[in-house]
């Protein structure tokens, strides 16, 4: 463990994806309560202009509604939606993978072949259409996220898990007679966590332009107040107001970059041998 | 401050036309949008907005409507009503002739009618109440009513009633009939062509019975798809005319300000869209009157007017707008006081009972109203759950009484009986069906006003009667009037006379010149 934050800190990008992470994580942590009041409620004048009020720093929107408030709020939900419907994708993703990988056959093919069966629909289509049947909610809109994130997750454990299970300790494990889960479990999967722990880390990125890109297209939770939505209720004034759109595009961008530099970190951390290699 | 800019256009414009007082002058090409293309443009058989846009250039009716929505001679040229007010006796103009030159006569008008009868809902219903008609002559068309029906003489409009040419349409396949695509009206406007997606072309009617008009010699309407796009067009100085509606709301401020360029609310008195919430007064908190009252104090609607709507529209006082008959402001007021919509709510013992709020889905504006009201609502303590949902979706669910608030806005068409009372009497109470009572308001008292109202002499009785019946549903608040919109209509300040009438561009190229 102590090698892995060495390394991990080590790699420059890892530093600063850790730090934006952790920064974007605390301001949905802790921002709200800086902000008590709700980031719907119309605080000003409609379109002022950023940095002329001290009260709303980055200048309000159409309905006169707190912009650096709708950030602080919107951090929450895109984070949450980001980190929910990663960790529901490994959920399924990963005991699929693992099954196809470790049985092989027969199973292999069901599985492999039912997944494909949603890689072969363009993920964001799909996404769109879930959320629209659905209608827009938040958890229609992490249950469809997650289903058209899962199949790569499944994929790459299954490639894992392949070549995991022919080595001589699992091998080992299933002359001494345990049960097939617990080989998996307790032999296979630690070892393939490395590959899966970076992917996840980019999954969440994806997840967050998945529900910014849905609610920029008016499928987001309309009760709920997130980056997208600001991108996408400013669109249309963009030309009078450029600051709507701006900003939450700028948190958007830095978070998603945020997170694939730590992707890069911990692939330099978890794979030493990989990143050696290349250097 | 783009709503002062506004405002001081729209003062400009409106003093600076009579004020110069001009010749009109002849000639010249006008481009406007027609957003969306109309899905045809024979008015007996289509009557979407842009076909009677269009359409409203080609045909004519007997009437024309005066913004105050005083009948005016169209293709009748004067009218009588007999002492009982059963009898209608149009005289109709001589020497009008279709484009195709055939002579225009009562045959035509008893002709149209059957057929509107069969095609054209509410012409359908506004007709229900005549008994028969006759054409004692070529230019005399007497209509016999069952009973005096006050809003009689408010059917006669264009799009309503639009003049059909018999020698082409009898006998005939009316929906497969060629002359769908290329229709032959008496208006001062002939169809030329029309090239889906591009524009639809019209040109001058050279024989058109009031001497000297049209002035324009052609029109095109250009169809262009994004409403950025026509925003773009304007500027760029490829179309003169915005029709209401047909650029965002928020376009407007920043197209108003552009050099040489008027605005104008009018023209939309005959439609006078009236936006409100649909309450659900069957269940749950809102079936007590005083959530109802509740919600008309909590609403900033001068708020939405001024920053949803750029500060077109009114906010609205009751059943009727402004511009209706009948109408009075004689009403119990909701000025925004969300401390006493927070009283009332005390009162009726409301704790906090989930309430599903249904935006209409009809672009930004809505959208952001919707948002605007969902604060205003929660502001007093009432817990709004919005629902995101398509049109059809919307619709379906509130035919189906499947919602607790839900914004809309109707037509009223001139005349209480005619657009106002149909969202209030208990007969219009049918599960599945839009725009009806849906909210579910029961009231006998309204019942009765309604039906009294409908047939009463003379005009005094009526205006008594509608305005007791404002007064009830005010007090009652079944739904919770928003604004009477406005739909801007933008052109450059060189285009005169464009609106004249009550229903604005839909028949106003007749009277309007370029001046160059």
């Amino acid at each position: 463990m102590k090698q892995f934050w060495k390394s991990m800190l080590k790699s420059p990008s890892g530093v600063i994806g850790l730090i934006i992470l952790l920064l974007a994580i605390s301001v949905a942590v802790f921002g709200p309560m800086l902000f008590p009041n709700s980031p719907w409620r119309m605080v000003q004048r409609p379109f002022l202009p950023p940095f002329t009020l001290s009260t709303v720093p980055l200048g309000t929107d159409a309905l006169g509604r707190d912009v650096f408030a709708g950030m602080i709020f919107g951090a929450r939900v895109s984070l949450l939606v980001g980190l929910v419907s990663t960790l529901v994708a490994l959920i399924v993703g990963v005991p699929i993978g693992a099954m196809a990988g470790y049985f092989g056959g027969k199973v292999d093919d069901a599985l492999m072949r039912f997944t494909e069966f949603f890689q072969t629909i363009p993920s964001f289509a799909l996404a769109i259409v879930l959320v629209a049947i659905l209608q827009p909610s938040i958890y229609s809109i992490v249950a469809s996220i997650a289903v058209v994130s899962w199949p790569p997750v499944a994929r790459l454990v299954r490639g894992e898990v392949l070549s995991l299970r022919t080595r001589e300790y699992v091998q080992a494990a299933v002359v001494t007679g345990q049960s097939n889960g617990w080989i998996i479990l307790r032999e296979i999967l630690p070892n393939a966590l490395s590959s899966v722990i970076v992917l996840a880390s980019l999954m969440v990125a994806t997840a967050i332009l998945l529900e910014s890109s849905l609610s920029f297209l008016g499928l987001g939770d309309p009760n709920l107040i997130s980056w997208g939505y600001m991108v996408g209720a400013g669109r249309t004034v963009i030309r009078q107001a450029w600051w709507i759109t701006v900003f939450p595009g700028i948190a958007i961008l830095i978070s998603v970059l945020g997170l694939n530099l730590i992707g890069e970190g911990l692939n330099d951390a978890l794979n030493p041998r990989l990143s050696r290699e290349g250097r | 401050m783009p709503k002062r800019v506004l405002l001081g256009l729209l003062l400009a414009c409106g003093l600076a036309a009579p004020a110069l007082a001009q010749e009109p002058k002849t000639g010249g090409t006008i481009n406007a949008v027609i957003q969306p293309e109309p899905p045809g443009l024979m008015l007996a058989l289509v009557q979407n907005g842009p076909t009677q846009m269009v359409s409203g250039n080609i045909f004519e009716g007997l009437l024309r409507y005066s913004p105050k929505l005083e009948p005016q001679p169209e293709l009748a040229e004067s009218w009588s009503i007999s002492e009982d007010a059963k009898t209608y006796t149009f005289k109709l103009r001589k020497g009008v002739t279709w484009h195709d030159g055939k002579p225009f006569t009562a045959a035509d008008v008893l002709f149209s009618i059957e057929m509107l009868k069969k095609t054209h809902a509410r012409a359908r219903t506004n007709l229900a109440q005549v008994d028969k008609i006759e054409a004692p002559d070529d230019y005399t068309v007497v209509f016999t009513l069952k009973q005096p029906f006050g809003p009689f003489l408010g059917i006669f409009e264009v799009g309503s009633m639009p003049m059909v040419p018999k020698h082409l349409y009898e006998g005939t396949d009316w929906k497969t009939n060629p002359y769908n695509n290329a229709p032959v009206g008496t208006g001062p406007f002939m169809f030329k062509e029309w090239q889906k997606g591009s524009f639809i072309r019209l040109v001058k009617n050279p024989n058109y019975y009031e001497k000297g008009k049209p002035y324009i010699d052609e029109i095109y309407w250009q169809i262009i798809p994004d409403a950025a796009a026509r925003s773009v067009a304007y500027e760029t100085g490829k179309v003169d005319v915005l029709p209401g509606g047909s650029v965002e709301n928020f376009d407007v401020p920043r197209l108003s300000k552009l050099k040489d360029t008027c605005v104008t609310g009018a023209g939309w008195e005959f439609f006078s869209p009236l936006a409100w919430l649909w309450l659900n007064n069957r269940q749950g908190p809102l079936a007590d009157k005083r959530v109802r009252q509740a919600i008309m104090y909590a609403i900033d609607r001068d708020f939405a007017k001024d920053v949803i709507w750029n500060g077109l529209g009114k906010v609205a006082t009751g059943p009727s707008a402004s511009t209706i008959k009948y109408y009075t402001d004689d009403v119990k007021k909701y000025p925004f006081d969300p401390a006493k919509a927070k009283a009332l709510l005390k009162e009726a013992g409301y704790k906090g009972e989930k309430i599903r709020l249904l935006p209409l889905a009809y672009g930004e504006t809505w959208q952001r109203w919707g948002e605007a009201v969902k604060q205003n609502l929660q502001d007093v303590g009432m817990n709004i759950e919005t629902i995101a949902t398509d049109v059809a979706g919307g619709n379906q669910k509130i035919a189906d009484w499947d919602y607790d608030i839900a914004f809309t806005y109707l037509y009223q068409y001139g005349d209480p009986a005619l657009g106002v009372g149909r969202n209030y009497i208990s007969s219009n109470i049918a599960k599945g069906q839009m725009f009806n009572n849906v909210e579910g308001y029961t009231n006998p008292e309204i019942d009765k006003l309604f039906a009294d109202g409908a047939v009463a002499t003379p005009d005094s009785k009526r205006k008594e009667i509608y305005e007791k019946a404002q007064k009830i549903l005010v007090e009652d608040v079944p739904v919770a009037w928003m604004l009477e919109l406005q739909f801007p209509t933008i052109t450059r300040c060189k285009v005169k006379n464009l609106i004249t009438t009550a229903i604005g561009v839909n028949d106003g190229f007749k009277d309007a010149w370029l001046d160059k």
